[in-house]
């Protein structure tokens, strides 16, 4: 298994894209574990290239109206609405 | 409950009659029942309340099943010993001081212990069949598409299906009979009579296993505990005092399932779980200020660590250079693995394996080494990546501790795997 170093800059680079505050604790500890399972995934470079034939196919259905959920029932998990609608943080 | 099998305990009562009017069965906290929270292990859906069923739990109470409760289980699935739920670790009913398995521990736990008599989990990655072998009840994965997963909270869509567990192959085999078929909510399902095959799962299970022919992955082997391979070859020996006969296959390509399970998997999933902001469902935490902050604030509390861990490595491997390397390659890996199960099922009925190459960890044994938890999936991960059906069936212990055997067959043969498993339980 390589050496592979990852450090809690580069975790804490992907912990935005992903939207994910980390604490500091967390950053370190992730750094070391990252180090650990991404080299474990480096054997993936063993795999041939490998012609895939997927048997997929689109499923369409008519665009049909038809009873959904209302809109309280869509609203009942959120923290926060109003005017029938969620309602997400203050921007300030 | 000394197990702590339940995140939820409850009665749903189905209709008067029908194939499971005197049964109860436990449902997985990630399936959703209207009007039930259904938390998914996670402190994020601590208080989510879904507005309407899944389409199997529609199908359980159209069979007259009670329903007892919501299962505990690895956070979002994710985990193999259901220690990463935010409601605590499920003590294993078959051998207290272990761990049930994961991810669907509590639905194992409680058939184990005779809380329900039957339960639902759901596989992404050997999520049924783990706890299974742990708790020495009997799991089945079946097919990918066979199953609706119409109201299952998403981990890994293309890997996961929901599937029985009971104290019976016969007894799992009646429940998957419940909820399979095709579902007009999930455009992957398909109907098993388009792929020569019926509904008739129960009437499979008479234990008629002559002629059978066995293929042994001796790559299922190599890695796994010696002692856990004796009781699986005194499981072969006694289908063979029953009329199959084994032979020894190679399947090169399961030496990197594991790797290309997990990048998969931790891709889809960092995509999946983008939903959980705290906006529409899910804990908000109440920040104000910039959108993406007050998100990231809301994640880092709702999230446990290793739901944090997959979702961060799902953003990397599918992240700007960095897709080629790892999430196409693992699509390769993926390919040749389903090329290696087609070749070896040619020429064998089935294919046989421990369920999980390790008995059962301590409870806390391994909840600090991610490594030493996502290796203990090797046997069962490759079933998942080539979207085939399997079933994990208890084959005895050693030393109180459980082992399961894993039976592998071609898509939609899950009646040949319930008719080998009732030979043997």
């Amino acid at each position: 298994m390589s050496d592979f170093a990852v450090d809690p800059e580069e975790v804490e680079h992907i912990a935005e894209l992903a939207r994910v505050e980390l604490s500091d604790e967390e950053r370190e500890r992730f750094a070391g574990q990252f180090g650990e399972i991404l080299s474990a995934f480096e054997a993936l470079d063993e795999v041939p290239e490998t012609d895939s034939d997927p048997d997929l196919t689109n499923v369409m259905r008519p665009d049909e109206v038809r009873e959904s959920l209302d809109q309280s029932e869509a609203l009942r998990n959120a923290d926060e609405t109003e005017d029938g609608q969620f309602k997400g943080p203050r921007v300030s | 409950m000394a197990e702590n099998i339940y995140i939820t305990e409850t009665t749903i009562e189905g209709a008067d009659d029908g194939p499971l009017a005197d049964r109860t069965v436990a449902v997985k906290d990630n399936i959703s029942t209207e009007g039930v929270r259904t938390t998914c292990g996670s402190a994020m859906l601590d208080d989510y309340v879904p507005p309407y069923d899944a389409t199997v739990v529609d199908r359980l109470q159209t069979a007259g099943a009670t329903i007892t409760g919501k299962t505990n289980m690895d956070e979002f699935g994710m985990g193999t010993t259901t220690e990463t739920s935010a409601f605590g670790p499920t003590d294993n009913p078959a051998a207290p001081g272990y761990v049930p398995g994961g991810s669907s521990g509590g639905s194992a736990a409680a058939v184990a212990a005779g809380e329900a008599d039957l339960a639902l989990g759901t596989d992404t990655g050997g999520s049924v069949r783990c706890p299974a072998a742990f708790c020495d009840v009997v799991g089945i994965k079946p097919t990918y598409g066979l199953v609706s997963r119409y109201g299952l909270i998403a981990y890994a869509n293309s890997l996961e299906q929901v599937g029985p567990l009971a104290p019976t192959v016969e007894a799992a085999a009646e429940l998957l009979e419940v909820i399979a078929g095709p579902d007009e909510r999930d455009g992957t399902t398909r109907d098993a009579h388009e792929h020569g095959s019926d509904y008739e799962y129960a009437a499979a299970a008479d234990g008629d296993v002559e002629g059978l022919d066995i293929g042994v992955p001796t790559e299922l082997l190599d890695g796994a505990d010696e002692r856990v391979v004796e009781q699986f070859w005194a499981a072969i020996e006694e289908l063979e005092a029953q009329g199959a006969s084994h032979h020894e296959v190679s399947l090169p390509s399961l030496e990197h399932a594991v790797e290309a399970y997990y990048v998969i998997a931790m891709s889809e999933a960092s995509s999946n779980l983008a939903r959980f902001d705290g906006v529409r469902y899910g804990t908000s935490g109440g920040y104000d200020g910039n959108w993406n902050e007050s998100f990231a604030k809301a994640r880092e509390e709702g999230f446990g660590e290793e739901v944090k861990r997959r979702i961060l490595l799902g953003t990397y491997a599918l992240s700007a250079g960095y897709h080629d390397k790892y999430y196409k390659k693992a699509q390769d890996a993926r390919a040749w693995i389903q090329e290696d199960f087609d070749d070896a099922l040619s020429e064998a009925d089935i294919l046989a394996s421990p369920t999980m190459p390790i008995t059962p960890f301590e409870l806390g044994e391994s909840l600090d080494d991610p490594m030493k938890m996502y290796l203990a999936d090797a046997n069962t991960t490759p079933v998942n990546l080539a979207n085939l059906p399997a079933i994990s069936v208890p084959v005895g212990d050693d030393d109180g501790l459980p082992v399961g055997l894993q039976l592998v067959g071609p898509a939609f043969g899950e009646k040949r795997l319930i008719r080998a498993g009732s030979a043997l339980a």
